[in-house]
């Protein structure tokens, strides 16, 4: 009976549905910002997985559909960027230099920390590429010869985090400005950010869709530099 | 009826747009994903016309008010990275929590600051 449920190709996409569908009810009902939906959903999913002894790759099985659809979805995060073009001309410097400073916060701040916790210089180029959305960030941790598996991790990490608290950072930091809020999701918490800055407003979600793709190539271009340094 | 064609037809317009975004991915040796060359052709074809707003907006906002949901499957794999992970975990969390925390507060004011100079000096 429980493999006839779990080896269907539903299984999976039915349970982070559901599971998504409770965390936005209970989103509606609390707007305290840990019940996030994401975030609800994972526990669900995860939970059910572990308490009926499931595995990931049975669940994935199903549930890559979802994952699929993840390309033509950031493909049309290039519609409210353009929706924004007047904006995005007029504010260009301010805009470059925002996403610029975000990515050399984030070398930096790495490679501080690398060296406070003693890491090796493959777990440090394996960090690296954190902040960036995860396709880029899987050819950059290759061509650093880093841990692909882990960078993959603290890249998803990473835009849990911003999903769930990019917005409340923001407001931690007395940062108002609808553009800068975009910039500052989206330069630290790639897509995954991108879509909570959706949320906020039409003028973040873009600008955050923005520096998805301008902070990722900066990272691949500035990479080169810092990872000689441990 | 017409609506279902509507938004059926507006995304295979972006699936395309991915499709071609797949291709140059794998001919380009540069590690930028599909996705962000899709989102280049897509940007650059509203901004020259070559695709009016109309022909995908429906569908597109669709897509991205899904977003959050399409993002399950890949954090619920985090419970497969677990073990990899054990050597440097703490690390790891901390340096993620910090440098997210970080670059948050500093992209944003880099951009605040020099917006709010800007104005100062003038119209641009």
């Amino acid at each position: 009976m429980k493999e006839a449920v779990t080896n269907s190709l539903f299984f999976g996409l039915a349970l982070s549905i559901i599971s998504f569908l409770i965390g936005t009810y209970i989103k509606k009902r609390c707007r305290f910002f840990l019940f996030n939906p994401l975030l609800i959903a994972i526990t669900i999913t995860i939970s059910t997985l572990v308490l009926l002894n499931i595995e990931y790759r049975s669940y994935n099985n199903g549930a890559r559909f979802l994952s699929y659809l993840l390309t033509p979805a950031t493909v049309a995060l290039a519609i409210p960027l353009y929706e924004q073009l007047k904006l995005l001309r007029k504010n260009l410097t301010a805009i470059l230099i925002g996403i610029t400073s975000g990515v050399l916060t984030s070398f930096i701040s790495i490679f501080a920390m690398a060296l406070l916790f003693g890491l090796n210089h493959t777990q440090y180029v394996t960090l690296l590429p954190k902040s960036i959305t995860t396709a880029i960030g899987i050819g950059l941790s290759q061509e650093l010869d880093g841990y692909v598996a882990i960078t993959v991790a603290a890249i998803i990490m990473t835009g849990l985090l911003g999903n769930i608290a990019g917005d409340v950072i923001c407001r931690l930091f007395g940062i108002k400005n609808p553009i800068a809020k975009g910039i500052a999701i989206g330069t630290a918490s790639h897509v995954m950010g991108t879509a909570k800055a959706m949320e906020v407003g039409k003028i973040e979600g873009a600008m955050s869709s923005l520096s998805v793709a301008v902070a990722g190539c900066i990272t691949v271009a500035v990479a080169i530099f810092f990872k000689g340094l441990i | 009826m017409q609506k279902a064609i509507k938004y059926t037809l507006q995304f295979i317009i972006i699936a395309a747009i991915s499709l071609i975004g797949e291709i140059l991915n794998k001919v380009i040796p540069l590690p930028i994903p599909a996705s962000i060359y899709g989102m280049a052709i897509l940007f650059t074809a509203l901004c020259t016309g070559i695709i009016k707003l109309s022909a995908v907006k429906d569908t597109g906002k669709v897509l991205i008010s899904i977003m959050p949901l399409l993002f399950v499957p890949a954090a619920v794999g985090l419970i497969e990275s677990w073990a990899v992970m054990q050597d440097f975990l703490l690390p790891i969390i901390v340096i993620v929590a910090i440098s997210t925390i970080l670059v948050t507060a500093f992209a944003g004011h880099a951009t605040e600051f020099i917006i709010n100079h800007s104005k100062k000096g003038g119209k641009r």
